[in-house]
């Protein structure tokens, strides 16, 4: 069996003890939540933290609430609570649907939001055992210097593989985040840095508390997946699309894909194409072809990556077509909401 | 660092002595003698190794057992009625929907939750609700019958 | 006999182990746990190819909780594999590493955890050689040896063999196709990862329990490597949590636990992770292939010949074998008067390959039944009736001299056909009728002249196909993997007055049900249910000698074992009972649980009594069954692999939708049938349908074996991608019997053949859905959108190998084909009487 190494385990009541714990051992804790990204990484001794801190303890971290502006989801709700909540479902089906398609419902059971949102970057040169990553040498992300995907690089290109992350930015939704200096809201982009290794803009004793969602009046969304199983597997191409519509015509849109780079990429100037239009297929067409633009995947995750450029327009021209409602048999229906 | 542990595995509490960064997996195995419970890949990729906590099923390889003190833990060993099979291990018996077993344990517990959740599940809610289980023997069809049949004789049994 | 003599067969009875498996009693290797047990970790290489330098290992055995450490200098300087003429493995490797996972060291400690700290603290330098990682690399680079044995450098096995004038039966043809195609490796990916206990206690006694399919081979291998007398050693097979080919071979982990036992006097478990899983190996090998056949108008074939080159990875395994078999099995499927092979077998710096379900046959199948399919396009004939026109004629020779008893391929093609509506959805679907009918789903209120034009809805891009293919397999080599007269499969039923009747056999059950026909076979001669009858299988101390359960030959061999043994312990038992009755023993019959006259069953005396008074008459009840297979080898060099007593057939319909924008492929149902001989236990012979179908199709679309800087690029579950519940279409079986005369009550295999056709039948389906062509597996999304990409641009819509190595097979041995021969004499075998 391949095993965990040994640490100490600390199961704080509140968030103020957890921030406290994190900034006294610095460099040397963790967060854990549900351990599904992390415990995997500790057993392939990409983290060895001498100090775990495990969330799971704390109660307002738990439970999706209603208020005046908008939706509240505790960092610590799992992702089946997230996927099956009929609120969710009926505001914001992309997120619920990207929560139902995280990996597999053992996982979702056990994995949180707020996990997945910091879910590490994922590279098929890290993922690895440490004995796999010592016999083809270690790379910058852990251990190593160089980078194995890029050669010549100077940064990590690992990707970002969170499934709600992108669904959460094109939704407009802000974090609250608590550390031992007090708490700030920030806008979901803004946890966000271009690089596989410092992925995260927040202090390692910042803890994400909730999710805030904005109200969903008007805001149709919807979100596609790329992956080779319908179960398991990590998105390596993700698509979400938010628009706040008038009658038929577009308000405001965002398109943000996952996992093509370092963190979710907003496809800015194709939502922007969007906006003040009705939905046709040209449009989709056009938009779909911008989009793709910024869409760069490396060749560090499953299925080569010119095949996850290429279908980048097809998945978001599909995503439009369905907020859109221009059915077409494309995408199985369970990847859209 | 070892912690003592106090855990309620198939309505029995068992106290243990453990290093914190043992897998309940592991305890389960090497500590309480439950080898009903399997593992294939113990990184969360197979769900052979899925036990469950207050009926939900869960990956044992990527749970401590600090986490689950004071919650109901059921493996294999607690799934039949004392001496009486649950109906899905009577179906999957019967049917030959276990191969070489190994994916068993993992299979009929998640089913099990299935099963006390949505009694009646169409054959494309067990797809997706076994869709963490991987089995290399038997293609899912006699699983999937199983769970089926099970579901069947359950609901008549209640009626 | 017909079907209604029997009371056992045919009954979708359950396992006699499947009550022990769903309540989660079954214990594999790594649930035991013996007291003061020892744990033991393998240092495996970090380089794919080098010679080792030195092995430091002083800071692992200083560690507190380590009990021994031992290299290759602490084993008998002794190779071993599996087939006597590739002794190429070391348990530990001395002076050079051929692969990443190569074992070099191993820790025993007081548990897992510090046997692999300890193994992180063994210090090796290494003195790293240029690695080989494919079929191209290894022959471009003669002066790189892998080995220093084999035909040649980096080669293996060169093989060539033919069969009859080929070049004059191509000319003669109206159409000659010549196809290039290529396999990736795959592997087994048992759910249960190997795992190992050995006991070497204070008498001297070696006790291995071991996960493996093979415990007779691991038991002589065991004698040899560690120089100790193979009457001293006990191999113990216990339940297999999957095999399918994965745990054939004796390994590295088994021996030096064993060592490790003897050092540390304690038992040591050893059990492997994932990750070693994918470098233990021995799965289907990579094979690229060239073929080469001619074709009358109508269909026929006029001549084959096919070229193999296998990626053998860094060890011979079962690689002679494997090397025969991508090319002898294609001619018992289809009518091919004239047929030459020529395969090589090349070394690389990759896990070593070896059997995995259907043992070399699936990718020549792939080749053959895809090139049918084109043949078929070409000469404008539906590739059903192509392929049911020339199944081979029962009871004759192929013209590579096998014996082909009874063959229902012709019926499992009708069968599908029809089940699947083969001919309506051939016409239906596909590209060419795509074209000549106008895009569907378009808007019904829109049209010409309509004001309000509701935007025409684009035809959906998930276009239909269905395809077709077929196969055959083997029951069973009809060889030894070591040369010998002695049986291949051994039984000894025994009873006693309690009445029960225990069955010893070398059998091991890998999930297939071995334990579960061996009580069948007995109940059903013993007119007994099959509760009554305990199995014990594979123990080399207690059990006579099965020699594993591989080439599915393990129902048919260990069956006939069993019906003789218990044939014999009932003619043994009537004569008593005849005695007491004062009736003829011949106008007896067992069944009920009793033995009487059929007219005057009131006086029919219980099964127990009957013991009791076979007892009294004959002393103890114990006796023999001993199989082995008829000698049909073909009598030219070579001729030993392929020959099997009775071929199994199956045909196979797919239908699918594939994506035209993203590549995806959705299978929807599968059809097969499945000429079985006799169906033994409906239940089980369909969970091994299933089950290859499952295989088949996890190779045909996503299961990939490959490597990148010369290491294994993805070896974890997550990433090496089997198929859930959600990839697996209805499976539709269908079982045809055909009473072959040469299995136990007529049955044939059914566990790899299954897995034959499912590949094949989706290329060609992919083929009918889009016109497109991928000669490679696996069939990925973006190899399609590749294909699709060529035809805009005009070009051939076909992707795969582009290039064959410069390679000279050896001058072939010629022989002449015996096509059409009538078959050599049927049930004719030694330990007849
Ligand atoms: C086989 C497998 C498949 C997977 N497939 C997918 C997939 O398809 N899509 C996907 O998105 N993910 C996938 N995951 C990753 C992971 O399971 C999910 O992202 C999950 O949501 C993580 O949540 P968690 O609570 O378990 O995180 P943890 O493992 O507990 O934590 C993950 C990281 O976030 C940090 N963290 C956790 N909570 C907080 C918090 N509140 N504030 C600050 N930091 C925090 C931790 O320190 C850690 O670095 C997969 C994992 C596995 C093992
Ligand atoms: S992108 Fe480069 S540096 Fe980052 S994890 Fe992959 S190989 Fe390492
Ligand atoms: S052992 Fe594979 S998911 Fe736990
Ligand atoms: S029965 Fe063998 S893995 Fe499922």
């Amino acid at each position: 069996m391949i095993r965990l190494p040994s640490f100490t385990y600390l199961a704080p009541r509140t968030l103020a003890e957890a921030a406290t714990a994190m900034a006294e051992h610095g460099r040397d804790a963790m967060l854990v939540a549900g351990g599904t990204d992390l415990y995997p990484n500790m057993k392939r001794r990409q983290f060895e933290p001498k100090v775990v801190v495990g969330l799971r303890g704390i109660r307002e971290l738990r439970g999706v609430r209603v208020e005046s502006g908008g939706w509240t989801i505790g960092a610590g709700t799992t992702l089946s609570e997230v996927s099956t909540h009929p609120a969710i479902a009926r505001d914001f089906p992309a997120l619920a649907t990207a929560a139902g398609l995280v990996s597999s419902p053992q996982l979702r059971n056990m994995g949180t939001i707020g996990g997945n949102v910091c879910v590490d970057t994922r590279c098929n040169y890290y993922n690895q055992s440490y004995e796999w990553r010592k016999a083809i040498g270690f790379c910058m992300k852990k251990d190593g210097d160089i980078c194995l995907v890029a050669p010549g690089s100077s940064r990590c290109w690992a990707v970002s593989s969170s499934d709600t992350a992108p669904v959460l930015w094109a939704l407009g939704a802000r974090l609250r985040v608590v550390g031992a200096g007090g708490e700030r809201i920030v806008p979901i982009a803004a946890l966000y840095r271009d690089d596989g290794i410092e992925y995260l803009a927040k202090r390692p004793d910042e803890i994400v508390a909730d999710v805030l969602l904005p109200p969903a009046d008007g805001w149709r969304s919807a979100y596609l997946k790329l992956r080779r199983r319908g179960s398991f597997d990590f998105p390596v191409l993700g698509v979400a699309v938010a628009a706040r519509m008038n009658g038929d015509v577009v308000r405001e849109a965002r398109i943000v894909l996952g996992a093509v780079a370092s963190l979710p990429r907003p496809a800015e100037r194709a939502a922007a194409e969007l906006v003040g239009q009705r939905i046709t297929r040209d449009l989709v067409t056009r938009v779909a072809d911008l989009a793709a633009g910024p869409s760069k995947p490396l060749d560090n995750t499953d299925f080569t990556h010119p095949y996850r450029k290429r279908v980048t327009r097809v998945f978001v021209a599909r995503a439009l077509a369905a907020i859109g409602g221009l059915g077409d048999g494309g995408p199985a229906s369970e990847e859209v909401a | 660092m070892k912690v003592r542990i106090a855990l309620t595995v198939n309505d029995e509490v068992h106290e243990a002595l453990v290093p914190v960064h043992k897998t309940l997996l592991e305890v389960l195995r090497e500590d309480l003698a439950l080898t009903g419970t399997k593992h294939g890949c113990e990184l969360g990729e197979c769900g052979t190794c899925t036990v469950l906590v207050d009926g939900q099923p869960v990956l044992s390889c990527l749970a401590l057992p600090l986490e689950t003190e004071g919650r109901r833990i059921t493996t294999i060993e607690g799934l039949a009625d004392g001496a009486r099979l649950h109906p899905l291990q009577q179906a999957f018996a019967e049917l030959g929907a276990a191969q070489c077993g190994y994916c068993t344990p993992g299979i009929l517990l998640t089913a099990a939750a299935l099963l006390s959740e949505r009694p009646s599940p169409t054959r494309q809610e067990v797809k997706e609700a076994l869709a963490g289980n991987l089995c290399r023997c038997t293609g899912y069809t006699k699983i999937l019958d199983a769970v089926e049949l099970a579901a069947l004789r359950m609901e008549r049994a209640r009626t | 006999m017909t079907k209604n003599d029997f009371a056992v067969v045919g009954q979708p009875l359950p396992k006699v182990d499947a009550w022990a498996k769903v309540v989660g009693e079954t214990r594999y290797a790594d649930d035991l746990f013996l007291p003061r047990m020892a744990y033991a970790k393998l240092l495996r290489s970090s380089h794919a190819h080098a010679r080792i330098r030195s092995i430091d290992t002083a800071r692992a055995r200083a560690l507190p909780g380590v009990y021994a450490v031992v290299t290759a200098a602490d084993l008998p300087p002794v190779k071993f594999g599996i087939l006597p003429v590739s002794q190429d493995e070391e348990a530990l490797c001395a002076d050079k590493v051929r692969m990443v996972g190569d074992p070099l060291a191993a820790v025993a400690a007081v548990d897992e955890e510090t046997a692999d700290l300890a193994c992180r603290l063994i210090d090796v330098t290494y003195e790293p050689l240029p690695a080989l990682m494919s079929i191209f690399d290894a022959l471009a680079h003669p002066e790189v040896r892998i080995h220093e044995y084999g035909d040649g450098p980096n080669v293996h096995k060169n093989v060539a063999l033919q069969f009859g004038d080929v070049d004059a039966a191509l000319v003669g043809a109206d159409l000659v196709r010549e196809d290039v195609f290529f396999f990736e490796g795959n592997t087994h990916l048992p759910m249960e990862q190997h795992a190992a206990v050995a006991h070497w206690t204070s008498d001297g006694k070696l006790t291995l329990w071991s996960s493996t399919q093979t415990p007779h081979y691991v038991h002589r291998v065991l004698a040899k490597v560690l120089a100790t007398p193979a009457a001293h050693i006990r191999v113990i097979a216990t339940p297999v949590g999957g095999g399918f080919g994965g745990k054939t071979d004796p390994f590295s982990h088994e021996i030096v636990a064993c060592q490790l036992s003897k050092l540390t006097g304690r038992p040591v478990k050893i059990a492997l992770t994932r990750e070693e899983v994918f470098y233990t190996h021995r799965g289907r090998h990579p094979v690229l292939m060239w073929i080469k056949t001619g074709f009358t108008k109508r269909g026929d074939i006029t001549g084959c010949h096919l070229r193999t080159w296998l990626d053998g990875g860094a060890y011979g395994s079962y690689g002679v074998a494997s090397t025969f078999y991508t090319g002898v099995i294609n001619p018992v499927t289809y009518k091919i008067p004239v047929y030459k092979f020529e395969g090589a077998r090349i070394f690389t710096n990759k896990p070593a390959c070896g059997p995995k379900r259907g043992h070399g046959t699936p990718q020549p199948r792939f080749a053959l039944e895809c090139q049918l399919d084109k043949a078929a396009e070409q000469l404008g004939l539906d590739p059903a009736d192509l392929r049911r026109r020339i199944v081979v004629e029962p009871y004759t020779k192929t013209a590579n001299h096998l014996t082909v008893t009874t063959i229902g391929l012709g019926e499992c093609i009708d069968k599908v056909v029809e089940a699947s509506g083969w001919r309506a959805k051939r016409t239906r679907y596909g590209v060419t009728a795509a074209m000549g009918s106008q895009p569907t789903g378009g808007s019904r209120e829109g049209g010409a002249g309509c004001t309000h034009l509701v935007q025409p809805e684009p035809p959906s891009p998930k276009k239909p196909g269905i395809g077709i293919a077929c196969s055959a397999y083997m029951t069973g080599a009809g060889t030894a993997i070591y040369w010998n007269d002695m049986p291949h499969s051994g039984v000894i039923v025994r009873a006693d007055r309690s009445g029960g009747v225990a069955i010893l056999c070398g059998a091991t059950d890998i999930g297939q049900g071995s334990d579960s026909v061996l009580a069948y076979l007995t109940a059903e001669v013993l007119g007994l249910e099959p509760v009554d009858v305990q199995v014990f299988p594979a123990d080399t101390s207690l059990t006579p000698v099965d020699l594993g359960s591989y080439s599915s030959r393990v129902t048919l061999m260990c069956g006939m074992a069993a019906i003789q043994a218990a044939g014999r312990l009932r003619d043994a038992i009537f004569k008593a009972v005849a005695r007491k009755l004062e009736v003829d023993p011949a106008a007896l019959v067992a069944r009920e649980r009793k033995i009487g006259v059929p007219d005057d069953w009131d006086k029919a005396v219980s099964f127990a009594r009957a013991v009791e008074l076979g007892e009294a008459m004959h002393g103890v009840l114990a006796f023999p069954g001993s199989y082995a297979p008829p000698k049909r080898a073909g009598k030219y060099k070579g001729g030993g692999v392929g020959p099997s007593p009775c071929y199994s057939y199956s045909a196979c319909v797919v239908e699918l939708t594939v994506d035209e924008e993203t590549g995806t492929v959705d299978l929807r149902d599968v059809w097969i049938a499945h000429d079985i001989g006799r169906t033994l236990n409906p239940l089980l012979a369909e969970g091994q349908v299933e089950g290859s179908i499952y295989m088949g199709i996890g190779e045909a679309l996503m299961e990939e074996q490959v490597f990148r800087k010369g290491l294994h690029k993805q070896p974890s579950m997550l990433e090496y991608k089997s198929p859930t519940t959600l990839e697996t279409p209805e499976i539709h079986t269908i079982l045809v019997e055909t009473d072959d005369p040469e299995g136990p009550f007529g049955a044939k295999e059914v566990g790899q053949g299954p897995l034959l056709p499912v590949i094949p039948a989706i290329a060609n389906a992919i083929h009918h859905a889009l016109g497109i062509r991928i000669d490679e597996v696996p069939i990925t999304p973006d190899k399609i959108l590749k294909a699709l990409e060529l035809r805009r641009r005009g070009k051939p819509p076909r992707v795969g190998p582009e290039r064959l190595p410069l390679f000279t097979f050896k001058d072939p041995l010629v022989v002449e084909s015996a096509f059409g021969q009538p078959a050599d004499a049927i049930g004719v075998r030694p330990f007849q009487s």
